[in-house]
């Protein structure tokens, strides 16, 4: 079921370098695009394409910046521990607020886990408490205290 | 690879000084990736009514400050043939967490190791990280391999496999607390 999701073998030879080579350091110029393709001997409407599709075939979520925690606005993990029977109209109660931008069923107790992310901390708490009050289930903020992680996007193997 | 060896500690407060309202704007404008089209920066500023030089210049000031942790392709995992993804949660006596935390980011297959705040006896764990596999073997075999090289046999800890996936996408910092219609 989840391996049937694997879109690697529709990629092209492009697509796979723009992959490899820019999970970060795009290049922060007037023409990123044109300067990507000339680093990787492609022309800037190839490049342009290749990340649109790569867009549409959902392997990348955007071409952009990844914020670190705190750095702007509010954020948090957040828990939930979900009656079974419940979990998907729980799922679809997070899922439907603009701050919550990960959102996932894990293997324990604790079986709901989401990301919120608000412009504040006040913010930030008014949606944990919306989503109490609609679910009517206790939600165990985790906010991040220390990040001991560079993150310098995924390192794909091809073979 | 070597960046990883000297990794900072970033703590929450480092690039902490408020951002100008025009940066926030910019941010808005960001958040959700940038233009695919040969001047992002002109398409940008213009929405913004800034000059192209300077939302530029604004954008590698996020990048220098360590607000914008990196720039580039935004990958998803599942997508991309790692079906597995576990979050590990360890239960370290405070004094250790920093120094695990440094040891278990050393490691390539680790995304994210941050340190959370307990929570009562039923969430005693305190320091967190995720590991991205093919499949749930590789992950647990990933898992031994941090216990045994990072000396953490006395250490409780769980691995969270996740199951379903109900959202996933970029943080929006902007109108945050309005709810929208769910794409599943």
């Amino acid at each position: 079921m989840r391996h049937t999701l694997d879109k690697r073998a529709e990629l092209t030879d492009l697509e796979r370098r723009l992959l490899d080579r820019y999970q970060q350091g795009f290049p922060l110029t007037m023409t990123p695009y044109a300067d990507m393709a000339a680093a990787l001997d492609a022309e800037e409407t190839e490049v342009l394409t290749a990340l649109h599709r790569l867009q549409q075939l959902g392997v990348i979520s955007r071409v952009g910046p990844v914020f670190r925690p705190h750095a702007v606005g509010a954020s948090t993990l957040a828990a939930m521990a979900v009656p079974e029977e419940r979990l998907e109209e729980v799922a679809s109660i997070v899922s439907s607020f603009a701050a919550v931008n990960h959102n996932y069923e894990r293997e324990h107790r604790f079986n709901l886990w989401f990301v919120a992310t608000a412009a504040d901390a006040e913010e930030l708490q008014q949606v944990l408490q919306s989503i109490e009050g609609l679910t009517n289930i206790k939600v165990m903020p985790l906010p991040m205290l220390e990040d001991y992680h560079i993150d310098l996007g995924f390192d794909l193997r091809w073979t | 690879m070597d960046m990883k060896t000297t990794r900072p500690i970033l703590k929450p407060g480092d690039a902490d000084t408020p951002l100008s309202e025009i940066d926030l704007a910019l941010v808005g404008a960001i958040q959700g990736g940038l233009p695919l089209a040969p001047r992002p920066f002109a398409l940008l500023a213009t929405q913004l009514g800034l000059c192209e030089r300077e939302t530029l210049e604004r954008v590698r000031r996020l990048q220098d400050r360590g607000v914008i942790k990196r720039m580039g392709l935004v990958v998803r995992h599942q997508e991309l043939g790692y079906g597995a993804n576990a979050m590990v949660v360890w239960d370290v006596p405070d004094s250790e967490v920093a120094e695990l935390g440094r040891c278990l980011s050393k490691f390539e297959f680790i995304t994210l190791c941050y340190r959370r705040p307990r929570c009562g006896p039923d969430w005693p764990f305190n320091l967190f990280c995720m590991i991205h596999g093919c499949d749930r073997e590789e992950v647990r075999g990933k898992v031994r391999q941090l216990v045994q090289c990072c000396g953490l046999e006395e250490i409780p800890h769980h691995v969270l496999f996740s199951r379903r996936r109900f959202k996933q996408r970029g943080a929006r910092y902007r109108n945050a607390a309005e709810r929208e219609s769910v794409t599943p």
